[in-house]
């Protein structure tokens, strides 16, 4: 933490006071630095608004049901908090240099040793006659879009005159509220500030393919009473264009009327001049966001906004971060349109060329703008995909030399993924996670730092925690890294096998190997561990289908695996019997009912439409499930790393909106999977329509019916870290459905890391969704009879482990709180709550003892 | 504590170096681990075969973190030369040996001195 430099403060014994105008986004984050980085520091903050800082770049939000609470970005309570003294509605109209003070129109007064002036920016509105009447509005604060929701209820048709990126915002803000969108744009072209003619010629076919009709070249001369609509737009010509409300986005003009008032120094088109510490033409008043010019420019994003009052806090503070400048490349959605711009979009520099590539049925079109030598980038647009902005903008700031054909970064290549930057190439000035604002320097700190795992070197930089779309570059750049400071990057599975669980998979299954010990004694080294045991084990069971209680299995498996049950915190077990898609009999849940009566287990329904029982001790269990396969049930592998539930809505037999049979084709499927064995548990859902009632695309495989058949998602996730199912192959038959279910799946049983659930596999496999519908698709990699023939092979050699287990004597022993006595465990004590049993707490359990 | 309980019992104060038969080889499961009641008290039982030869390991089988006994039922693996279970409900490994935590130095398990012996296991109360 820094102390603020009072040096120049009138009383250089107190805390300088700081006076900021403004608290848009730009003025709010200024006031967020200030205090980061001096606690004690006195602001006082004038707002122009009736409300704090809020969120304008999401403005349009707004229409989609955003109310202003949630657009905020602070509160009153929070500046209270952080002790900044703010007044609302707090026009200021007097600066006085000499005596360092600014007055408010109401009246007060207040001394400044620093003021900050981040007015921002307003709307340009065209001095068009007939612009200043009612529904004639403007798209910049919470109190213009109240009116244009107010305006746009009494309105058919909508027009926004710009076609900017603004413009096209507040399009967007317009056709949410339910109107005829139409926007008028001066120039030949939409967005003519970050895109060339031909990207704008595919973006306005684009937006007008959602419904918005765009008019270019279209200069309004006047606006006067209407026909049909409140208003008529006369253009250059005879050309018109009847509306009922018209919305000025036609760009923005800095806010310095005050600044111009009171002597400060102005651009000749605008702009409070700045120099790189963000000071004004007095050193005691700076200015920062869109009122301020810098080396002639004006910044309209708000990125640059910020970085300005980083460089104004810290020079407040003594620091020495300057503003030089910031790059305007720009990604974002409009309307659901994807559209980057980086660097010289529009190949202005002498002697550049371009690379283009236009795919027109589509909507697609990329361009590249690259030096006379063909080896730097100098820009780039795109339009309807901007998969590689991450990549292009890479090459553009860090100058790094083209590949030999430049124009491969944006040709679909039949190979798969375009060429990926080597994670050596950048210069640790390189921003790997644009989200987290994450550098490549940033994460080979992290890895000095010791962080030798990927998943810590997440956590610790957060990179790759936000839109995930770096995973693969950061994983380059991480693997790179352990490399070169002669850390092998070691996939061993641990230390008494230098070989990762796919090439154990492989192992085991070319050489045949059946037992733990074989493979130990060809292939590893000590006598296994807790890691590599279970691993084993479920490999074995994959490939092989062995009963897991086997004496020779029994020693590699978890406890769970060991007693076929879920052992709770006290070390009783929890018991599930499967109830496949969810579907039961009055008498199985009879039977259920008296089980857990009459051996007083605790009853709850799963989330995977089950019936869990809890509290069995250990040589309960055989009697128990005994008692269930008597009465048709069979072990529901709970405790494995295997399938567990197909869950499942009631479908077409039932629902009047059901369109397949969703429960039967639970019921088929779960038949099919139960006990395979996998690195992780697998769980299914089926849906019978699109309502998707049995949430399938939260599931490792879900399968939503259709028309026409059935739509398939793979490798989708709850819990922990929830992944949205990818949509894999759309109308399937019910045998091509289960053809490709046995593909992916014995694709991830064989492939995956231990412990690795089917959404991390996808996150982690190189060329991702396309990747494995190549090869579970178009069997790409020639695998795909042999895939089908192991899973069924597992179908086949399906037994129930329970059932297994009953009926032999030397397994039933296994069952024995104690070898040598037929006592109960007395650690194990419950007590009652809520009609039923729990474990009891250690307070609980010394007073019973 | 099942330690401290033990060790008052009148077996191991008034019987020094007493070896106690526990239970017959064929109720011990082979890299695995049993459950036996000593005193009162459960004791896990574990066998492991170590270059051909079957050894015999006895520690207290209260687990002092999950306070639940449950140590038998953990699997058995090997740290470089040392032998170890792994608790079945945090994972901490516990040497085969002496009983002490390899993940945790302030925890350890009571260990037991063990043989076998004309098919019978027998542990050392001392």
């Amino acid at each position: 933490m820094t102390a603020l430099n009072p040096a120049s403060s009138q009383n250089s014994n107190q805390t300088p006071h700081i006076v900021v105008v403004g608290n848009g986004m730009v003025g709010h984050h200024f006031v967020e630095q200030l205090k980061a980085q001096s606690p004690e520091a006195k602001i006082t903050v004038l707002c122009g608004e009736p409300r704090l800082a809020y969120d304008r770049v999401h403005l349009s939000e707004y229409f989609t049901g955003k109310s202003a609470e949630e657009l905020s970005l602070t509160s009153e309570q929070a500046y209270q908090d952080l002790n900044v003294d703010y007044v609302l509605n707090a026009w200021v109209d007097n600066i006085d240099k000499e005596v360092k003070s600014v007055s408010i129109k109401q009246g007060a007064t207040y001394h400044y040793d620093k003021l900050i002036l981040a007015t921002g920016s307003y709307p340009f509105v065209p001095p068009i006659p007939g612009h200043d009447q009612p529904h004639c509005l403007v798209y910049r604060t919470i109190e213009d879009l109240e009116q244009i929701e107010a305006s746009a209820k009494q309105s058919k048709v909508g027009v926004v005159v710009g076609g900017g990126l603004l413009g096209l915002e507040a399009a967007n803000a317009l056709k949410q509220a339910g109107l005829e969108t139409h926007v008028v744009e001066f120039a030949p072209q939409l967005m003519a500030v970050q895109v060339d003619a031909g990207g704008g010629k595919v973006l306005k076919d684009k937006i007008e393919a959602l419904g918005v009709k765009v008019h270019t070249s279209k200069a309004t001369q006047l606006i006067e009473k209407g026909e049909s609509c409140r208003f008529r737009m006369c253009f250059q010509g005879d050309d018109y264009l009847e509306t009922d409300m018209i919305l000025f986005s036609a760009g923005i003009r800095p806010s310095d009327q005050l600044a111009r008032d009171f002597g400060l120094a102005i651009g000749e088109r605008g702009g409070i001049v700045i120099n790189d510490y963000c000071q004004t033409s007095d050193e005691d008043i700076y200015a920062i966001g869109e009122c301020a010019l810098w080396d002639n420019k004006i910044f309209g994003l708000v990125a640059p906004g910020y970085t300005m009052a980083r460089a104004a806090v810290s020079h407040l503070s003594g620091g020495d971060t300057m503003f030089e400048g910031a790059d305007m490349s720009t990604k974002l959605k409009l309307m659901g349109v994807e559209v980057g711009s980086i660097g010289d979009a529009h190949a202005r520099t002498p002697d550049a060329m371009s690379y283009v590539y236009e795919n027109q049925p589509k909507g697609v079109y990329k361009k590249i703008v690259v030096d006379s030598s063909e080896t730097k980038l100098l820009g780039a647009v795109l339009i309807g995909d901007t998969s590689e902005y991450d990549t292009l903008l890479q090459y553009c700031l860090n100058e790094i030399d083209l590949p030999e054909q430049p124009e491969a970064l944006i040709l679909p290549s039949s190979e798969g993924a375009a060429p990926a930057l080597g994670a050596d190439a950048l210069p640790d000035t390189a921003i790997i996670c644009s989200c987290h604002n994450v550098s490549k320097g940033d994460i080979i700190e992290a890895v000095d730092l010791g962080n030798t795992e990927l998943s810590a070197v997440k956590s610790c930089t957060k990179a790759s925690t936000g839109c995930g779309g770096c995973a693969a570059l950061l994983k380059n750049v991480f693997d790179s890294e352990l490399t070169k400071r002669g850390v092998e990057v070691n996939t061993d599975i641990c230390e008494h096998f230098a070989y990762s669980r796919q090439e154990l998979y492989h192992l085991i299954q070319v050489n045949e190997i059946k037992t733990f010990d074989e493979l130990l004694e060809q292939h590893g080294k000590g006598l296994g561990c807790e890691i590599c045991k279970p691993a084993v084990g479920s490999i074995l069971a994959s490939v092989w289908n062995d009963f897991v209680l086997k004496p020779e299995h029994i020693a590699l498996q978890d406890t769970n695996d060991t007693y076929l049950g879920n052992m709770q915190k006290d070390g009783t077990y929890s018991i599930v019997p499967r109830v496949a898609g969810g579907e039961i009999t009055p008498e199985k849940l009879i039977l259920l009912g008296e089980v857990a009566r009459d051996y007083k287990l605790y009853s709850k329904i799963t989330g995977g439409q089950r019936i869990d029982l809890f509290g069995a001790r250990v040589e309960q269990l055989p009697e128990i499930w005994q008692k269930l396969i008597d009465g048709g049930f069979e072990t529901g592998h709970a405790y494995a790393k295997a399938l567990r539930t197909v869950k499942s809505c009631v479908g077409s037999t039932w629902c009047r909106y059901g369109v397949q049979d969703s429960v039967t084709q639970a019921i088929d499927l779960e038949n099919r999977y139960k006990g395979l064995r996998a690195p992780h548990k697998i769980k299914f859902a089926v849906s019978g329509c699109t309502r998707e009632c049995a949430e399938a695309q939260g599931k490792d495989i879900g399968v939503i019916a259709t028309e026409n058949g059935w739509n398939l998602y793979v490798c989708g996730n709850g819990g922990m870290k929830p992944r949205h199912a990818d949509l894999f192959a759309t109308d399937l038959d019910d045998e091509t459905l289960v053809k490709y279910i046995d593909r992916v799946l014995m694709f991830y049983v064989k492939t995956a890391d231990r412990l690795q659930r089917t959404s991390t596999w996808m996150e982690n496999m190189e060329g991702g969704l396309d990747y494995l519908k190549q090869v579970v698709i178009e069997d790409s990699l020639g695998i795909c009879e042999s895939l089908e023939a192991q899973m069924q092979h597992i179908a086949d050699s399906y037994q129930c482990e329970w059932k297994t287990t009953i009926e032999n004597e030397e397994s039933r022993k296994r069952f024995r709180q104690f070898v040598n006595s037929p006592e109960a465990d007395k650690q194990i004590i419950f007590v009652q709550e809520r009609d039923q049993i729990r474990p009891a707490t250690p307070a609980e359990k010394e007073e019973l003892a | 504590m099942s330690s401290a309980v033990l060790e008052e019992s009148p077996v191991s104060s008034t019987t020094e170096n007493t070896w106690l038969e526990v239970c017959k080889i064929d109720d011990l499961v082979l890299n695995s681990g049993v459950c036996a009641l000593v005193n009162d008290e459960s004791v896990a039982l574990f066998t492991q075969k170590v270059a051909g030869e079957l050894k015999v390991f006895a520690l207290s089988g209260f687990d002092p973190v999950g306070k639940a006994n449950v140590i038998s039922r953990g699997l058995l693996g090997s740290k470089g030369d040392t032998l170890f279970v792994a608790s079945p409900l945090y994972k901490q490994r516990y040497c085969l040996e002496t009983g002490k935590c390899l993940d945790d130095e302030s925890l350890s398990l009571k260990s037991f001195t063990s043989k076998l012996e004309n098919d019978s296991v027998f542990i050392k109360l001392a």
